[in-house]
């Protein structure tokens, strides 16, 4: 799309977009390009020189059993993610549509968590299951259970999940909300006169009809599950135990400003990249589509 | 629908006509998952107002004690590294900056990109688009070394000018701009008005609440930013409350001041729920204006 009536005139224009490209070149186009360029290097132990590798880097990360252990459990983590965020949402959504008087009470109160930092959540889910002070570790204690996600890899795994997904619940509860609202009633109407129950109604009318929130939803929450999740996992395991919560965001960090290792965080900043790049064109592709929702 | 238009003996309940014996199973369901979703605020809100004394001896108390000043106050004014106060304002200065900061380049470019034909500006539109989705956390240790190279680490330029390199305002700004009608630009350039003059006093007063919108979201994003701020501040006066709690936490095997700590907690999360409950309509329309 395109206006027809414009301003005259080339200087004005440069100059309005200038700042905006100023900062994208600075901080965005350089640091991509130089992590690119790292990551054909590996800086000799002293780091005082580079050495060209090639896809050097690339081969050795794709050959280490850590970063492939980090790809497989980044993705178990972002399906459990997106998953538990938008199955209870759904079912949330789904309640307070039906609901004519308090709706608008609910959603104020589910709100909330979206507002609280991942990072935040991380520390309230933290508090709730620490090991030694957590008042859901101490009635899991009482019921005989001994819970501890220091050691256990899948008890690790669960309580970051959850934190992670607490917040998007009220996110994709917003979206579920609105997409069932958009629902034509007619359609309902017509089908319980039909004499379909609640149930069938959602499964085959209401769930369909709602498939393009829902795949809008699922690129979404894996984004999130795959970028802003690291302040989750940084404040609840450090990564642990073992690496079984080492995502791969969380990996590039722990092997460029931990580990120092630049040339293996470079070349990871790449993959990730390219991980991006497909996930943002699976999103336009679908955009398109929604248009004739 | 009239119940009596309906043809089939047992009329289901609840979705069509929204009443009848589901109704309140449905409250008490959605209650219940208030209930669920809120525990974990609720928790931290007591654990703020408790001695440490009830904390390290689990269970905790499910009801707020009477240590609210105390800690908050403790929190506020001492901390553990850094009052939280200061790391508080860090946080609003970082979240105000990029708010304000990506909504002025990018409605200006916008601007520039709608309502002028200039050379190169489909290149620029295309660069500006490519950085629409990659978020700082994939390009943190180039990033990282442009800001050390400039000298802005532990500064507020250096917390704030990275995380406003993004597209996602200007495509906004875009889409709008495209709406506005053309005969209020027609009617400037006949009336003689410069571009500016048109800007200022037409396109910008229309927009106020793309803006106001899109507002409440980066501000939010930018509240609740953590690699970023914890790459870049070393010194403990610049930290961001959201990264600042985690610092809190003692390295070795010494128990946490968990009652400063979930203070803290509660105040990071204050000015952001205040925003989104504040102005929950505005979230909802920027929320759903930029995904789309």
């Amino acid at each position: 799309m395109e206006k027809r009536v414009t301003f005259k005139g080339w200087l004005l224009p440069l100059l309005l977009i200038a700042p905006q490209l100023v900062i994208s070149g600075v901080f965005f186009f350089y640091p991509a390009g130089e992590a690119v360029w790292q990551s054909l290097f590996i800086p000799d132990p002293f780091g005082l020189s580079m050495q060209y590798v090639g896809l050097g880097n690339f081969e050795y990360l794709l050959s280490d059993p850590y970063y492939r252990a980090s790809f497989l459990t980044t993705a178990v983590f972002s399906t459990l993610v997106t998953l538990v965020s938008m199955i209870p949402a759904l079912f949330l959504a789904v309640l307070a549509d039906r609901l004519v008087k308090g709706a608008g009470a609910y959603r104020t109160m589910l709100i909330w968590p979206y507002a609280v930092a991942p990072a935040v959540a991380g520390v309230l889910w933290l508090f709730m299951f620490n090991t030694r002070i957590g008042i859901v570790a101490w009635y899991l204690g009482l019921l005989g259970y001994d819970w501890n996600y220091v050691l256990n890899q899948n008890e690790a795994m669960g309580l970051v999940v959850v934190a992670s997904s607490w917040g998007r619940i009220s996110y994709n509860f917003l979206f579920y909300f609105a997409a069932l609202q958009a629902v034509p009633k007619s359609v309902i109407e017509a089908a319980a006169i039909d004499g379909a129950r609640f149930w069938r109604r959602f499964f085959t009318i209401v769930l369909p009809l709602l498939s393009p929130t829902t795949f809008f939803l699922l690129v979404v929450n894996i984004v999130y599950s795959f970028f802003e999740t690291f302040g989750v996992i940084h404040t609840i395991t450090g990564g642990g135990p073992q690496q079984a919560t080492t995502i791969l965001v969380y990996k590039v960090y722990a092997d460029g400003f931990v580990g120092q290792d630049l040339g293996s965080s470079a070349a990871q900043s790449v993959i990730l990249l390219l991980v991006v790049g497909l996930l943002t064109v699976l999103q336009f592709k679908f955009v398109e589509k929604r248009v004739h929702y | 629908m009239a119940r009596t238009s309906n043809p089939v003996k047992e009329p289901p309940a609840g979705m069509v006509e929204k009443r009848g014996r589901g109704l309140w199973f449905t409250h008490v369901l959605m209650i219940l998952g208030v209930l669920v979703i809120f525990f974990p605020i609720w928790l931290a809100f007591v654990a703020s107002t408790v001695p440490q004394a009830a904390i390290t001896h689990p269970p905790m108390p499910l009801l707020p004690g009477d240590q609210f000043l105390t800690n908050y106050k403790r929190a506020l004014f001492s901390g553990v590294n850094v009052p939280v106060a200061t790391m508080l304002l860090n946080s609003l200065v970082m979240a105000m900056g990029i708010a304000v900061g990506k909504i002025a380049i990018s409605i200006l470019s916008a601007f520039a990109i709608v309502y002028f034909r200039f050379p190169g500006r489909n290149f620029f539109f295309w660069l500006i688009f490519i950085t629409l989705m990659l978020p700082v956390e994939v390009r943190i240790v180039p990033t990282y070394q442009v800001i050390a190279g400039f000298g802005m680490l532990n500064s507020y330029s250096g917390l704030i000018l990275p995380l406003i390199a993004s597209a996602t305002a200007t495509f906004l700004f875009r889409q709008f701009f495209l709406t506005v009608p053309d005969e209020l630009a027609e009617a400037a350039r006949v009336d003689g008005a410069r571009p500016m003059r048109f800007f200022v006093d037409i396109l910008l007063p229309m927009s106020r609440t793309n803006i106001a919108a899109l507002f409440v979201i980066l501000f939010i994003y930018g509240w609740n930013q953590y690699l970023w701020p914890l790459l870049i501040t070393t010194d403990p006066s610049m930290n961001t409350v959201v990264m600042g709690i985690k610092q809190m936490f003692p390295s070795g095997d010494d128990i946490a001041d968990w009652p400063v700590i979930m203070a803290t907690s509660i105040l990071a999360m204050i000015p952001p729920v205040i925003v989104v409950i504040s102005m929950q309509k505005l979230f909802i329309r920027g929320l759903v204006d930029s995904e789309k």
